[in-house]
């Protein structure tokens, strides 16, 4: 408890009675602007909280007198985005896919719209930089397993493959090794002629007979494959799998099958679209 | 109550503070009006730079259509500068950096060898103080009936003074906040908006801030904001030596002081009659007879203030003027009789002015072969390269070309440093290995594109490539280094 309350002769100012070993506390009020500041913060925090949603109720919060929700607000920006947009978004709409590509001002909006959707729905398989990985197709270089031209291209994006779309990717590599068809020593014979064919192995001629016999249906005899089927080139040295006898063998063996999620109904016409655009100019497009 | 304010009765802030407990607010100062030679140099520089301040904005300058007709704009939404016939794009703001390092070793220069020239003279704070007093003592007269007033109670007169002031003093804040608003946006259109209240909040937000800032800064903060606020006399001092010219008291011949009458000897005794003019017409409150302070902004009002008095009692004028330290100290110790030479070009001036030159040749050769077209190339990491079914290996860049024109231009892209490189863009046709792509005015122009080898010419690991672009018509060219990755072998 404060005891003697003494006024300071050199400041002027009362001590608030306070002593520690002859230490005295000056009684120093607080500046007139910072007590008149604090006062506003108060008079500001009662009308925000008339204005605006605040304080918790039982069943819900308190509204506030004009009626602001963020999440109106997210909805409104994203409508003005749109809007915004829509002026490019309309034209790709009603433009046919070769034609976006000649022309440079849509070509540019699609590549930016597309890269956008591409990172959002197709990167986690296939990369940032369309790179893909084991199993997920490098969408970067020349090898195109259902087609690489613009069509070709839009029509995997939006129908997907061997999935449960009607109208998705349909074709299936039999399990030669698994339902009996071949035996483990035929596969490998299989394996070291479909390596051959990219100069990685040396050929028996029993690998050519089971491939006359079993691949060439869908591969082709020189093992180009055939995209119609979605039959990959086996020739040309780039692999889903992995192109080392192992993998190889296992595709043989085990069979692939991989599938792609048909995006039609996810995604508009319009994204389809500037997706296709963009996942053929990212340098394999024919 | 002694209602009496004599000028030769002023006490430097220093004085009055050293009387007070520990603890004292701030000392109203109330300098008097003072003529002579400095002064009119002061009004001549203060009319010069407030009418750049204020009219530079109304320039037109005429640069067709599409293009804003203002001489000077800094176009923070279209992302341009306009300098007349110069157009500076935000890659190229390094120009206002070099500007910006020209200024400060102009005022090293100006200081170590005028002291604080900039403070006194052309400072922002300086000008707009004194177009504030100017305004005050119009309206409130001059120190001594100022402080009188204040000293008096509030009374109708009195109120009205004071409001007539506060108010002249926001119409030229104002006038301040709009100007500094006109180098960011076009100036008539702007103004009409603002009377009209159609302006965008941002106009509105920075001319009220300009608005606040002039009026508290020169009404009210003035001194203070040269003693506590700024960096600037703190650090002015390292460029400072004794052979600096500066404002100075002759302590040699003022003392010893007193006061003179008309008749009186002038032997034993100093030139200084202690009127303490020099006090009174002070803006920051100093006693310049204490010597070096911190709060002398080398205004020298007080040089024409004590002129005014020798010229008075008919002794030389020049007991405050300015001088070197050092030939203060050689008059010192030789009363007078001997005198050391002002020295300009010594290590620190030769080495501000070298460096000056140095700075400005860099820039003037930069700001001379600048183009006006720029290329820049990014190089795809995901993935490194790709190898295709042939066996070639590509790298994929992204292109951007920057036309910094007002016309179309078709340039014509290379590359170069990789034997059997071919190059490919995304939409546009190569020919002899070149690629023309266009790009529109004004714009920066966005293309993706490849660059493919055989496998047995790749590189193993990365090779520098170099890009160039070369407009067919204006013979404009620019370059680009970049790297070509192929499989590591």
């Amino acid at each position: 408890m404060p005891t003697k309350i003494e006024k300071d002769t050199l400041s002027g100012r009362d001590t608030t009675g306070h002593e520690w070993d002859g230490v005295k506390e000056l009684n120093t009020p607080l500046p007139t602007w910072w007590v008149y500041t604090f006062y506003a913060t108060i008079v500001f925090a009662a009308v925000y909280c008339f204005l605006y949603p605040s304080w918790p109720w039982l069943n819900g919060h308190l509204e506030g007198s004009l009626g602001y929700s963020s999440r109106v607000e997210l909805t409104q920006a994203l409508e003005a985005q749109a809007k915004s947009r829509a002026v490019y978004v309309d034209r790709i709409r009603a433009t046919p896919l070769a034609q976006i590509a000649k022309e440079p001002e849509l070509l540019n909006f699609a590549m930016a719209g597309g890269r956008s959707a591409f990172q959002t729905n197709c990167m986690q398989c296939h990369g940032a930089g369309g790179a893909g990985s084991p199993g997920f197709p490098n969408l970067v270089d020349d090898d195109w397993i259902w087609g690489g031209s613009l069509d070709q291209i839009y029509t995997t994006i939006r129908y997907g493959i061997r999935n449960a779309d009607d109208k998705s990717r349909q074709s299936m590599m039999p399990r030669f090794g698994v339902d009996g068809a071949l035996t483990g020593a035929q596969v490998a014979a299989v394996t070291d002629y479909v390596l051959s064919l990219s100069g990685k192995a040396k050929a028996t001629p029993e690998g050519a007979k089971i491939y006359q016999e079993q691949c060439v249906a869908c591969h082709g005899a020189e093992g180009k494959g055939n995209q119609e089927l979605g039959a990959p080139n086996l020739a040309d040295g780039l692999w889903l799998y992995g192109g080392d006898r192992d993998s190889v063998y296992r595709s043989i063996f085990y069979a692939r099958n991989g599938s792609m999620p048909a995006w039609n109904g996810r995604l508009d016409e319009a994204t389809l679209k500037m997706l296709a655009i963009y996942v053929h100019a990212l340098g394999g497009g024919r | 109550m002694d209602n009496r304010v004599r000028d030769d009765e002023a006490v430097s802030l220093r004085k009055q503070k050293e009387a007070l407990p520990l603890y004292v607010t701030r000392i109203k100062v109330y300098p008097r009006a003072v003529a002579g030679q400095w002064r009119r140099i002061k009004w001549a520089v203060l009319v010069l730079l407030l009418g750049i301040y204020y009219l530079v904005p109304w320039i037109r300058w005429d640069r067709g259509p599409d293009a804003p007709n203002q001489a000077i704009l800094i176009d923070l939404d279209g992302r341009r500068g306009w300098f007349f016939d110069t157009v500076i794009w935000p890659q190229e703001v390094y120009f206002v950096t070099g500007l910006l390092i020209l200024a400060a070793f102009g005022l090293f220069l100006a200081t170590s060898l005028f002291g604080r020239v900039w403070c006194g003279f052309t400072c922002p704070q300086t000008v707009w103080t004194d177009l504030f007093m100017w305004v005050e003592r119009l309206i409130e007269g001059d120190r001594n009936e100022r402080m009188r007033m204040d000293r008096q109670p509030m009374s109708v007169a009195k109120a009205a003074r004071k409001t007539l002031k506060h108010a002249a003093w926001l119409v030229i804040a104002a006038a301040t906040g709009g100007a500094w608003v006109f180098y960011y946006v076009d100036a008539p259109s702007t103004l009409v908006k603002i009377l009209r209240g159609e302006a965008s909040a941002e106009v509105y937000a920075f001319v009220g801030l300009f608005t606040a800032t002039t009026y508290v800064l020169a009404g009210w903060a003035r001194e203070q904001v040269c003693t506590y606020m700024c960096p600037w006399p703190r650090f002015q001092a390292a460029m400072l030596d004794e052979q600096s010219l500066i404002v100075t008291y002759q302590k040699w011949r003022g003392e010893k002081r007193g006061k003179h009458k008309a008749g009186d000897d002038w032997e034993g005794r100093g030139d200084c009659v202690d009127c303490n003019l020099c006090v009174a017409v002070c803006p920051t409150g100093i006693d310049i007879r204490d010597g070096q302070q911190i709060e002398c902004i080398g205004c020298s009002l007080c040089v024409d203030a004590c002129t005014q008095t020798m010229d008075k009692v008919g002794r030389p004028r020049g007991l405050i003027r300015w001088d070197t330290l050092a030939n203060q100290q050689v008059k010192e110790r030789t009363k007078g009789g001997q005198r050391a030479p002002w020295r300009p070009v010594r290590p620190r001036t030769v080495l501000y002015a070298g460096l000056l030159l140095v700075v400005s040749a860099i820039f003037l050769t930069a700001f001379v072969l600048r183009t006006t077209a720029e290329l820049t190339v990014q190089r795809d990491r995901s993935p490194n390269f790709v190898r295709l079914s042939n066996g070639d290996i590509r790298n994929a860049y992204t292109v951007k070309i920057l036309n910094k024109q007002r016309q179309e231009h078709r340039y014509r892209l290379s590359v170069s440093g990789l034997p059997q490189a071919t190059l490919g863009v995304v939409g546009a046709g190569t020919e002899g290995g070149e690629a023309e792509l266009a790009v529109h005015p004004d714009t920066v122009g966005t293309f993706r594109v490849f660059v493919t080898v055989p496998a047995s010419a790749a590189p193993s690991g990365t090779r520098p490539i170099a890009f160039g672009i070369r407009d067919a018509e204006s013979e404009t060219r620019a370059a680009h280094d970049a790297v070509f990755v192929g499989p590591a072998r």
